[in-house]
């Protein structure tokens, strides 16, 4: 009873103070404010080429040609062989006919020129079509899978992948670090602002420690302001977010210069972000709040 | 048994200034007390361990039967509630009436509403200010914001009251008013430590009295024999 008592005096007086040093707290949400736009606009965009690099990197195909002589039952052994490869997560077969026939469907010149061709005369080859596991190994897949018995040739946009994986890999890497970076940044602001709100209050800070008050019942109304500050700074980055990142979306019809930098569906994505952000708010405020006040429940 | 109980206790500052030498100190419960001496003698360093603002470099404290120096930054509390403390400067919350203000040490320890309210017109009573329960700390005169602190100090009820120089911001007619309110505070069995500069106060009060020099005690004199013809010139 006495702690519910004391938690209410706590939540009500979180409010009270919010108000009544209201500059001050305005000076904290504002920093909160800004600080989680510029973190929201960088988690948008790191997890924007995250599920771009994700995309191509999940696309990457490796084309087996097979010998044009190559019999039913070696297809299968070949087949099982490469199942057999660690690095291989499916393959899926195609023969020539139904290349020629996709072909044709795709283009009226294929169409033209492939539409007499027999059986016999198609000189495409029969092909298996793998996906891998894991992405950077795709070159000694490749390799590996050339060397078996019946294979052609084996394509897999030698060169260009290999490319294309270690930019997004520092791409990914460098957007993480910024992530990280500006929540650090912002952790040290909004504690640096709470930290001039609370050093207004040190004496009634002092007169609490000197009527009896608890260190833990000190804090604990700090901590919910700082809770309160955060939760009303991320109030507006919130609705930034969410407005602007569904507008830029229809905007653009979900995708970026081309189809294959599609953007991510804003349900649930910017209700993932929004919950990210009030975690921060919150987590940062509190924090915040429990470090300035700590200094002074030393006498 | 004794309430108050200071054993070889030394204070020695960071700076290496040396405040309290070797002090032994015994007091009883209901005690009223007056600490004099000259500024820098070590008064307001020898009250600030008693409530456990400063720590001792040596000896021991006991606070009814409690190990002051010994007890650990987040345990200060439970002495706190046992000890009142008025300063020279009454340190109320301006944003506060004096109805918060003294509300605000019960309010801190979690008592119902009811008993708060109870508590807080009783103690306002006694320091004389009933009427005045919602005025701000600006609308009053300095005599009467020092009853506000002395009223906040022992809504509690603590077992002692400590104030360090509580009439010093004072002119001599509200001096004498405070010292009433702390006799009638003292008379309901609150055991009371005050320091102070006001030799005219001590003099008429004849309570005993500790002279500090030098953070040694020079004298102690029994209740009622400071202020006699003998030791008028000490």
């Amino acid at each position: 009873m006495k702690a519910i008592r004391i938690l209410s005096r706590n939540i009500r007086d979180a409010f009270k103070s919010v108000f009544r040093n209201f500059s001050l707290s305005l000076a904290s949400i504002t920093c909160i404010t800004i600080t989680l736009i510029v973190v929201s606009l960088s988690l948008i965009l790191t997890f924007n080429v995250n599920n771009f690099t994700d995309k191509v990197e999940k696309n990457a195909t490796i084309v087996v040609f097979l010998e044009n002589k190559i019999k039913d039952e070696e297809k299968d052994q070949l087949r099982s062989a490469i199942e057999k490869i660690q690095n291989v997560d499916t393959i899926s077969y195609e023969s020539k006919s139904e290349i020629q026939e996709k072909m044709m469907n795709d283009s009226e010149t294929y169409k033209n020129i492939m539409s007499g061709w027999t059986e016999e005369e198609n000189p495409l080859q029969d092909t298996y079509l793998l996906k891998v596991k894991n992405v950077d190994l795709i070159g000694d897949t490749a390799k590996e899978v050339g060397a078996l018995e019946g294979v052609g040739t084996v394509k897999y946009g030698e060169g260009m992948i290999e490319q294309l994986v270690s930019i997004f890999d520092l791409v990914r890497q460098g957007s993480y670090i910024v992530v990280i970076a500006l929540v650090i940044v912002t952790a040290f602001l909004i504690a640096n602002t709470i930290k001039i709100t609370i050093f207004s209050r040190r004496r009634e800070i002092e007169i609490m420690r000197l009527v009896g008050a608890s260190n833990i019942n000190i804090k604990i109304p700090f901590v919910f302001e700082g809770l309160l500050l955060g939760l009303l700074g991320s109030i507006l980055p919130i609705l930034v977010t969410t407005y602007g990142y569904t507008v830029i979306y229809n905007k653009f019809g979900g995708k970026l210069f081309s189809n294959l930098i599609a953007l991510i569906v804003p349900q649930p994505f910017i209700f993932k972000i929004s919950g990210v952000l009030v975690l921060i708010g919150i987590l940062v405020g509190m924090f915040g709040s429990l470090r300035a006040v700590k200094k002074y429940l030393k006498a | 048994m004794a309430l108050i109980e200071c054993i070889g206790v030394r204070k020695r500052f960071k700076t290496g200034v040396v405040a309290i030498h070797n002090l032994d100190l015994t007091i009883d419960k209901g005690e009223f007390v007056f600490i004099i001496g000259s500024t820098g003698c070590g008064k307001s360093t020898l009250v600030n361990m008693l409530y456990r603002k400063e720590r001792p470099t040596e000896g021991k404290i006991y606070i009814g039967g409690l190990d002051v120096s010994k007890l650990r930054n987040n345990k200060v509390y439970k002495l706190r509630r046992k000890i009142g403390v008025v300063f020279q400067d009454y340190k109320l919350l301006s944003r506060l009436n004096v109805y918060e203000n003294v509300a605000f040490t019960l309010e801190v320890l979690g008592l119902p509403k009811d008993e708060i309210h109870t508590k807080v017109l009783k103690v306002l009573e006694l320091v004389g200010l009933k009427g005045r329960a919602k005025n701000y700390p600006h609308e009053l005169s300095g005599g009467e914001q020092q009853r506000v602190a002395i009223a906040r100090s022992i809504v509690n009820g603590p077992r002692i009251l400590i104030c360090d120089e509580p009439t010093g911001n004072l002119d001599p007619k509200t001096s004498d008013e405070i010292m009433e309110v702390l006799e009638e505070i003292n008379r309901l069995g609150t055991t009371i430590i005050m320091v102070t500069h006001d030799i005219d106060i001590v003099r008429k009060l004849k309570k005993r009295t500790i002279q500090l020099d030098n953070g040694r005690i020079l004298r102690d004199y029994a209740k009622g024999t400071y202020g006699n013809e003998s030791n008028k010139n000490s």
